[in-house]
């Protein structure tokens, strides 16, 4: 029953699974066979967002990746956004976060956090239209959305600041 | 599993293994394996096969467009399309959220065959041709012939589509969705409006509204008569309004979770006559 060794590159490391069953997702291999928790485990079907991940840069439901499909491929999930190489600096979108107080129970941060910061990669300085765009595929049953407006906003204006003064997120 | 990187591969590994799945974005599929309610065992992926990703024009003057099957509802609202074919831009634009659109894809919306499939009346209004390609060779089917019923179509065992035919017209394109929310929302009814103002003929076609998407060929003949082509004159509100009625007159709702057949006739009724308009919207010199 077991599917080939899979071979997955997640937040720049490699790695690999030898005992995924057929049919098991992205989301679950993630969680369940590496250890990488931060991705959150709700709907299984595409509508809550709280899986989101980045396969080869773009940003899907992991939910929805068949994980044998996405042999070879580069993951990034919520852990490959702070910067593991200077400490325990927190990425500019979830200090972000902090700072608005945009974290209630937290089910659906990482997600948010994922499809924020793919946001601010295309804009930096994104309208009102684009950031409800951006997370209208990421549900929130806490904030009412407020302080995750206000927490996106701050993030993007920090990451301008960083930009005008030469600074890589 | 099998990944393929060409369609030769897809095609040879669905001959080898009858039972397989296509796997393309997996936004429909992976959904029915999470539930357990479909069984997986083996698996032709088709989501990196460069040669079904991307578009090129046909025709001696560029007036087709072929679209590759795995092309995503992401890359379907690019400049390209949406100026090419602008309901097409549209339709795929409503469709679920940004991370549904990259990886959902216009083969898996085909081949799903919703009744609610966003991409599927802007299809029908085209009268695109589907491209299937098998061991045995290549298919060409019109839409009509290719979505059969809800959630059924013709593909055989071992079939792939590999692309899609859309006439590149020049004309007002228009695609309207009625749901509960902007985002992430299954239609209640949809249409799309397609103008080709060269052979003076307005196409219409509905969405979750039948098994299948219906064209409203008899509102399509009304307007055709009647309007003004080169868009100095809008149309006037008996027109707008005999246009929406027949094209209500087509629909065949039912009643289900999502809204009454009554309510799907009215907001057919309301998007057909807000699509006329916003098709034909006169030029301003024009005093009515
Ligand atoms: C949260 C969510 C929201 C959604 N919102 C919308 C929406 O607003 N509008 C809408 O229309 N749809 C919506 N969908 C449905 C789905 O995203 C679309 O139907 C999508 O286009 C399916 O494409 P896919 O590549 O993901 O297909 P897959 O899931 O990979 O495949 C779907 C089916 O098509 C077959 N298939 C795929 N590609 C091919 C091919 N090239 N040749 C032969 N067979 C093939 C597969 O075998 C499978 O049976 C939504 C889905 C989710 C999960």
């Amino acid at each position: 029953m077991t599917a080939d060794v899979l071979s997955l590159t997640i937040n720049g490391q490699r790695r690999e699974v030898v005992d995924a069953l057929p049919g098991e997702s992205l989301l679950f291999v993630l969680r369940e066979r590496l250890d990488l928790a931060g991705s959150k485990n709700a709907c299984e079907e595409g509508e809550c967002g709280s899986c989101t991940v980045r396969v080869d840069d773009e940003l899907v439901c992991s939910c929805l990746v068949l994980a044998a499909a996405a042999d070879g491929c580069s993951v990034t999930t919520v852990e490959g956004l702070a910067d593991a190489s200077e400490g325990s600096r927190l990425a500019d979108v979830q200090q972000a976060f902090l700072d608005a107080g945009a974290v209630q129970c937290g089910f659906c941060t990482p997600g948010l956090l994922m499809a924020v910061d793919a946001l601010l990669e295309d804009e930096d300085d994104p309208d009102d239209l684009m950031v409800r765009e951006a997370v209208s595929g990421n549900l929130c049953r806490c904030t009412g959305y407020g302080r995750i407006l206000e927490a996106i906003n701050l993030a993007a204006a920090s990451r301008r600041a960083a930009g005008e003064q030469g600074v890589t997120p | 599993m099998t990944i393929a990187t060409s369609i030769d591969d897809a095609c040879a590994a669905m001959k080898a293994k009858p039972d397989a799945l296509v796997l393309a974005g997996g936004t429909d599929l992976m959904v029915e394996v999470n539930r357990g309610i479909r069984p997986i065992n083996d698996v032709v992926a088709v989501g990196r096969i460069p040669e079904m990703r991307g578009w090129s024009r046909e025709g001696a003057r560029g007036e087709v467009l072929r679209i590759g099957a795995g092309t995503t509802c992401a890359d379907l609202t690019e400049p390209t399309i949406a100026s090419l074919v602008p309901a097409l831009a549209q339709a795929a634009r409503t469709v679920g959220s940004p991370q549904i659109r990259n990886s959902a894809t216009l083969g898996g919306n085909l081949a799903t065959a919703s009744p609610a499939g966003d991409t599927l009346p802007v299809l029908a209004a085209l009268e695109a041709e589907i491209e299937l390609r098998s061991v045995e060779g290549i298919r060409r089917l019109p839409l009509d012939e290719f979505v059969v019923g809800v959630k059924d179509n013709a593909l055989v065992p071992g079939e792939l589509i590999v692309a899609v035919r859309v006439p590149v017209l020049d004309g007002p394109q228009e695609f309207l969705k009625v749901g509960t929310r902007n985002a992430m929302v299954i239609a209640v009814a949809s249409l799309a409006l397609v103008v080709d103002r060269f052979g003076k003929t307005v196409r219409v076609a509905l969405g979750s509204v039948a098994p299948i998407p219906v064209r409203a060929i008899e509102a399509e003949v009304l307007v055709a008569e009647r309007l003004d082509f080169d868009g100095e004159v809008p149309p006037d509100s008996d027109l707008v309004d005999q246009f929406a009625g027949l094209v209500a007159d087509a629909a065949r709702p039912i009643d289900d979770h999502r809204g009454t057949a009554a309510y799907r006739r009215h907001a057919v009724m309301v998007i057909a006559g807000r699509a006329l308009r916003r098709a034909f919207p006169g030029s301003s010199k024009v005093v009515e």
